[in-house]
């Protein structure tokens, strides 16, 4: 099994990208990486595999920060929490992990599963089951792939731990994890069910920690170089520009531990007399322009600061804001029928037909 | 409608007498150690011809690049007992996690973590634990440590525990002057303590700073009352911008970008500020200057503020020029130009010198210069000309040309054609633009509170009445107030559709 070093300077590219893939939810990654670099300070380092690598009988760890970005950016999870959840997950099955891997690339919890194995001294596996950031636990190509939903744990700092033993189905592992992380205050360390290698072969999405790093490169560099940074996304990913404006409105409610919300922007340059909406469920699921849907979930849509080509989240885009919507195609696992029933706009309670940007 | 705008530079104290909407007199003077003498001198000057005498003053405007410039020279900063309510949560990310180490080591007098703060949905996160905040409280005093920054977990939607904890504290820190991240806005609890920190470690600058401001406006003689500009171009009266000095860091880019705006007439335009050693690049949007988007930094911090989008570059009137091979700062003489320029009797070749051997000033002695060639002087131009162009070119957001608006004192730096722009304006008062921005600095009225049973717009739109009503209050024009922060945030846990909502609006000092 090949290991690679992780170095501090990757994790940084690492969270500049995990949070252009988290499509504005999944929180930003300021705070993991904030974490990351004190562990780097005192000695810690963390490895990356291939899912290739991995043994058929191995056991792989998943872990996820759960809950409501913005209750994310004021209790601030600390590494600690997020390694009893693994260790909790491994007291329950007996079982010891070979690797962990991410949940969601995108957003916070692209990088937090390096937080955890950075205490176990476990590699991560460059994988992970969204290849972006969704806001519910059964939008993961594990519940297309119907795989065992069970066991889960879950921690708070404040000494509750729970295990969710099992479950029939992702939907209820949803709705009894999200219950629990409610009563947490929203926010909750959690470590989802276990993998097998092969599982982890056959339906993850591969190759996402390296490209979230790849996408942070290029917008770091660009930015050194005073080059535009949202030119050079779009030089390594095959996305496609949607819109430039500035937002004019934002409505937000926090509704069962989501944050929903529609967010209005007026155009600027090509798109002066077009106005944009886009409906927000912790991420950008529907973008309207003049009412009309032009890109919806699975592709990822992607809200970005004009200037600086970083990602802008749905819990902190503001008024006044220059931003510019670009779309990323997205992992084909959610394009098979099961995978639209999972994560296509209907699963958001939009009554469209998928139609993807990158179709036409 | 009579102001006086003050601005105390880095190199000069500029200052104008604003009467009617029209700059009845502008004057520059040498900024002094000690602030007071600089502003009285300059004050000195304004009212050289008596203008001082005739007439009230309504307000004395302040603006001063002092408390970012002790944030970034790491001078004059208080060390800061830091108070954060939330444990257990965040104990990986300490206060001043995320500072550079040097400003850290500078400000951190002391951290306390202690359990409280509040859950998103108004639950207690962890009831407060009083007794470890009055053991916190006095070790602070034991340590010496008069300046603190209370943070809380979501304090602004609850700030019951900042405001219990600065109780606590006052009680056996009695001279402390205290910071609550809640008096500071948002929702971001690094960030909110961040700028508390910021701000607590301004406190002892803010006092002695606003308090020669004061002595200097009572010494001159004048009978007005002082107000200190924000970052937001508006005012705030000096009460409130000595206890949150926080607010003003910005203000000296603002107010000469505002200054700008007035002085050309033009609303859109792009504002070009050259000063003794940097030059700074903005965008005037409906007379106001864009704001950066990203995270702001202050001296390496991280902040919620919003400051206006400029680039600065190392171009200005002091910058040291070497003909061969050819370069044109980032050094400059600063304020010692009229020692250490060429033609003033120094020894170091500045861009000055430059335009007094070609003619473009007429300052110092121009026989000092005579052995500057007319070519080494173009050639120096079109370098300083080339950096110019690609800040603007950087800065630009249009396709089309734009009008540039070119301040400050080392405006003859900026050619007259630029590519992209439709025309280089130069404005008569120019190198006081800053002073101006001050002396026209706008009256704000903010509503910040929670509206039950109304729809989310039908709550916004009366915030926005009572925000509107309050700058009316405070002196502000009806028919010039602009919405220019609109925020609101659902509170699920209490009964009927309540929601917080935080509108800001500004608008014109009203006229007589």
């Amino acid at each position: 099994m090949s290991l690679r070093d992780i170095t501090i300077d990757d994790i940084e590219s690492l969270a500049v990208g995990a949070w252009i893939l988290g499509t504005g939810g999944g929180g930003n990654p300021y705070l993991p990486l904030l974490n990351m670099r004190a562990l780097y300070r005192d000695g810690h380092r963390v490895q990356l595999m291939d899912a290739a690598d991995l043994g058929d009988e191995d056991r792989v760890g998943v872990v996820a920060n759960m809950g409501a970005p913005l209750v994310g950016q004021e209790r601030l999870t600390d590494s600690l929490t997020l390694a009893r959840a693994v260790s909790l997950m491994e007291e329950h099955t007996g079982y010891r992990f070979a690797a962990l891997m991410s949940m969601e690339i995108g957003g916070a919890n692209g990088v937090r599963p390096l937080m955890a194995a950075a205490h176990l001294k476990r590699p991560i596996v460059d994988s992970d089951t969204m290849g972006r950031a969704y806001p519910e636990a059964q939008m993961t190509s594990a519940a297309v792939g119907g795989l065992t939903p069970w066991p889960l744990t879950a921690v708070d700092v404040r000494g509750l731990e729970s295990v969710v033993g099992k479950v029939p189905t992702w939907r209820w592992a949803e709705r009894v994890v999200r219950k629990i992380c409610v009563e947490y205050g929203s926010v909750a360390a959690t470590c989802q069910p276990p993998r097998t290698g092969a599982e982890v072969k056959q339906w993850g999405i591969h190759g996402t920690t390296t490209k979230a790093m790849a996408i942070g490169r290029a917008v770091r560099e660009a930015q050194r170089r005073h080059d535009d940074p949202i030119a050079a996304i779009l030089g390594i990913e095959p996305g496609k520009l949607l819109y430039k404006g500035k937002v004019v409105d934002v409505a937000r409610r926090a509704t069962e531990g989501f944050l929903r919300g529609v967010a209005r922007l007026d155009g600027l340059d090509d798109w002066r007399d077009a106005t944009m909406t886009i409906n927000f469920q912790n991420e950008w699921i529907v973008a309207f322009i003049d009412g009309k849907p032009i890109a919806m979930s699975p592709d990822l849509i992607c809200v970005l600061d004009s200037g600086s080509g970083e990602a802008v989240g749905s819990e902190t885009i503001r008024y006044g804001q220059r931003v510019t919507v670009i779309a990323l195609p997205p992992p084909a696992v959610f394009l098979s029928p099961s995978g639209l029933d999972h994560v296509g706009p209907r699963a958001f309670g939009y009554d469209l037909d998928f139609r993807s940007v990158f179709s036409s | 409608m009579r102001r006086i705008g003050i601005d105390v530079g880095g190199t000069n104290t500029d200052a104008v007498l604003i009467e009617q909407g029209k700059v009845v007199r502008a004057v520059k003077a040498p900024t002094s150690e000690d602030v007071t003498s600089g502003i009285l001198d300059s004050l000195q000057r304004l009212g050289a011809t008596g203008l001082l005498k005739s007439g009230r003053i309504d307000g004395v405007m302040i603006g001063t690049t002092h408390f970012i410039n002790a944030v970034v020279q790491r001078r004059h900063l208080t060390k800061v007992a830091a108070l954060r309510l939330g444990m257990p949560a965040s104990a990986s990310l300490p206060p001043f996690c995320d500072w550079p180490e040097d400003l850290a080591q500078l400000v951190r007098g002391g951290v306390w973590m202690v359990e409280g703060g509040h859950e998103y949905d108004g639950r207690l996160f962890m009831p407060l634990d009083e007794a470890a905040v009055v053991r916190a409280a006095q070790e602070m005093r034991s340590a010496g440590l008069k300046s603190v920054a209370i943070s809380s977990i979501f304090s602004p939607l609850d700030p019951s525990h900042e405001k219990r904890a600065a109780e606590l504290v006052a009680g056996i820190v009695p001279e402390a002057s205290i910071t609550c991240s809640s008096d500071l806005g948002r929702i971001g609890l690094l960030e909110r303590e961040n700028a508390g920190l910021l701000n607590a470690a301004l406190a002892d600058l803010a006092r002695d700073a606003i308090t020669a401001f004061e002595q200097a406006i009572g010494d001159s003689g004048i009978a007005a009352p002082l107000f200190i500009t924000q970052n937001d171009g508006t005012v705030a009266e000096a009460g409130q911008a000595r206890r949150l000095p926080v607010y003003s860091f910005a203000s000296g880019a603002t107010n000469s970008m505002r200054g700008a705006a007035y002085l050309s007439g033009l609303s859109d335009a792009m504002v070009i500020d050259v000063g003794g050693t940097t030059t700074d690049v903005g965008q005037l949007r409906n007379g106001f200057p864009r704001e950066a988007n990203s995270v702001v930094k202050v001296g390496g911090v991280r902040t919620l503020f919003r400051m206006p989008d400029l680039l600065s570059i190392g171009l200005g009137g002091g910058s040291h020029v070497v003909l061969d091979p050819l370069a044109v700062g980032p050094l400059s003489v600063g304020y010692r130009l009229l020692k250490d320029g060429i033609a003033f009797g120094g020894s170091q070749l500045t861009t000055t010198d430059v335009a007094v051997a070609s003619g473009v000033l007429d300052l110092g002695d121009r026989g000092k210069v005579a052995h500057l060639d007319g070519e080494s002087c173009r050639k120096v131009f079109a370098e300083a000309a080339r950096m110019v162009e690609e800040a603007i070119d950087r800065m630009k957001t249009e396709a089309g040309d734009v009008p540039l608006i070119a301040v400050g004192g080392g405006a003859f730096l900026i050619p007259d054609r630029v590519p992209g722009v439709s025309r280089v304006i130069h404005v008569e008062h120019g190198d006081c633009a800053n002073a101006v921005g001050a002396a026209i600095a706008q009256v704000s009225g903010e509503c910040d509170q929670i509206f039950k049973d109304m729809t989310r717009l039908d709550a916004i739109d009366a915030a926005r009445t009572i925000a509107n009503d309050r700058a009316v209050a405070a002196g502000a024009d009806r028919k010039t107030l602009a919405t220019i922060d609109s925020e609101d945030m659902p509170l699920a846990y209490l009964p009927g559709n309540s929601v917080r909502v935080r509108v800001r609006v500004v608008g014109d000092v009203a006229a007589g």
